[in-house]
């Protein structure tokens, strides 16, 4: 049984590529081979579909809109959340263990709910179709998740760390940005990793928090879809390159995961 | 870890409770608003108290969507944990390999929702998908956007596709946590596999597979996009879970009164499961 254990992941990643490898196939067909022949690889091997996607501004702009609120809400929910689960994972205080089921409560939410509300919400104070609107939302599940991670990892550090600090003559505040969060470096890298990856996938919100200067790539996909016919071509290309920043960001934070997942919490 | 009584500590949470309060309490303040008043539009409103409810509560069409949402999820966690688990535990634990399946699995994970519904949408299209393609060729018929048991076919197997790597990771992680020394000890009382599964392996996950199922739970509750994109909901009505339901009624037919009556109970069932679960969790741990 031993020497057949590579079998098992082995086929679960085949299950999983195959689709993905579909996708990349049709990107780089003729929307005509697409729908008039079958085939397990591109015939008429064509770069149009990618070509127009990096030189129409409608295009590449979703790509650069979605980056800006995902990178700004990684940034916001990590650095709110940092000193939120020190405090979790260190004191005792009025209220802690009912906030914090409540701030799960929130992770909970379904987006479905406050599509709507969060329209009405944003327009009123003015920030509709901005980045900042989609970053903003996007904390309503993203900082209960990064309290939630950082939580289990401070929590896995023990406390002398923070004494001898002090005996040392540490203030708070350098004792924090000095010795803590290098610490808990594994821990800022899992839970940016997953604000990154709910912010980046999460569309609903998105959509309907945007029109024109702040759309994500997802929308301008579905958008065009219903427009401009059924350009399968040139969707799968846009949804191949949606790929791309996640791929990216599991490359380089894999350390950081499995180091993380060393310390047995994620 | 022994904890220190500090009521000072609410100045770290405040940034927190502040943000999470401006998305979470205002929205959730206004659905309360529509859930009981009656609107002809122009902003005049009716008070109907509890009335919204009561016909939701009564009405077939959610308990239908209701009971969809409940099968989809059950066959999600029926077949998402035990493979995950499985793929885990026979994962390389050092080595070259590890970071190549870790990558690779987390891959989908990080797709946006829609272009998964899209990438499965052309992967099971009968006509020039690779999966639809290639049942036909074995001589079934299958039709996800026609036969409703396709649809809930490749629902499913899409859900598998897009969460497994979820369990997997967590499992792993939780895997990876057990010292040596315990299978070392396995292996000298001449354990087989499979006890070694049941009595070390299996206990020692259960806190990341109670963080694992409660996670999928929430999720899978709350699906909307991917189903949404590959069936639209269809054929007919036989792929309409809870949160498509719901916004076909609040923004398709525009009854706010009803749709934010069934928000609230749809967030309450949510609540409710992940309370219980998370009660079960602390006392859990407690001991």
């Amino acid at each position: 049984m031993r020497t057949h254990r590579w079998l098992v992941p082995t086929l679960y990643i085949v299950f999983l590529m195959l689709p993905i490898y579909w996708l990349l196939n049709m990107s780089f067909k003729t929307t005509n081979e697409i729908l008039g022949t079958f085939s397990l690889w591109p015939l008429e091997f064509t770069l149009d579909n990618y070509r127009k996607i990096f030189t129409d501004p409608t295009w590449y702009n979703g790509y650069l809109n979605s980056i800006t609120y995902v990178v700004m809400n990684t940034v916001i929910s990590v650095s709110v959340a940092l000193p939120a689960a020190y405090a979790f994972s260190r004191y005792r205080f009025l209220g802690d263990k009912h906030l914090f089921f409540w701030l799960l409560t929130n992770r909970m939410a379904p987006p479905a709910v406050f599509a709507l509300p969060f329209f009405q919400l944003y327009s009123a104070i003015g920030l509709f179709d901005t980045h900042m609107a989609v970053a903003l939302a996007h904390c309503l599940f993203n900082i209960p998740l990064a309290v939630w991670i950082l939580e289990g990892f401070m929590s896995a550090v023990p406390k002398e760390l923070d004494e001898t600090a002090y005996l040392d003559g540490y203030s708070f505040s350098r004792f924090f940005v000095k010795i803590f969060i290098p610490t808990i470096a594994a821990g800022i890298g899992v839970a940016a990793f997953f604000c990154f990856m709910y912010s980046w996938v999460e569309l609903l919100l998105a959509k309907t928090l945007t029109s024109v200067a702040a759309k994500p790539i997802a929308a301008t996909m579905t958008r065009t879809a219903s427009t401009a016919g059924y350009e399968l071509g040139l969707l799968a290309a846009a949804g191949t390159l949606t790929i791309v920043p996640g791929a990216f960001v599991i490359y380089f934070v894999r350390n950081y995961i499995a180091k993380g997942f060393a310390l047995g919490r994620v | 870890m022994t904890k220190t009584t500090n009521h000072k500590a609410w100045y770290f949470v405040v940034p927190v409770v502040v943000l999470v309060a401006f998305n979470a309490l205002i929205p959730l303040m206004t659905v309360v608003n529509y859930s009981v008043q009656e609107t002809f539009g122009d902003n005049v409103f009716f008070w109907e108290g509890v009335k919204w409810f009561e016909d939701v509560l009564n009405s077939d069409r959610f308990h239908a969507a209701f009971l969809r949402q409940l099968a989809f999820t059950g066959m999600i966690l029926a077949i998402e944990v035990p493979l995950g688990i499985g793929v885990a535990l026979s994962m390389p634990r050092k080595g070259p390999w590890v970071s190549v399946c870790l990558v690779l699995m987390a891959l989908p994970l990080l797709i946006p929702w829609n272009v998964v519904g899209a990438m499965w949408n052309i992967f099971a299209l009968p006509d020039i998908g690779l999966l639809g393609r290639g049942i036909n060729a074995l001589g079934i018929d299958y039709n996800f956007t026609q036969q409703p048991v396709s649809a809930w076919m490749t629902t499913v197997l899409m859900d598998v596709w897009h969460w497994t790597s979820l369990v997997v990771l967590l499992a792993y992680a939780g895997l990876c946590s057990i010292p040596d020394a315990y299978y070392q000890a396995a292996k000298i009382d001449g354990a087989s596999a499979w006890s070694v599964f049941w009595r070390i392996q299996l206990p020692k996950l259960k806190r990341v597979l109670t963080i694992a199922i409660l996670l999928r739970f929430m999720d899978s509750f709350m699906i909307y996009t991917e189903p949404f994109v590959l069936t639209g909901g269809g054929p007919g009505n036989t792929t309409t879970f809870l949160s498509i339901d719901l916004v076909k009624i609040a923004l398709g037919q525009f009854d706010l009164g009803p749709a934010a009556a069934m928000s609230l109970i749809y967030f309450f069932i949510v609540l409710l499961v992940c309370w219980i679960f998370y009660t079960l969790m602390m006392r859990n741990e407690e001991q």
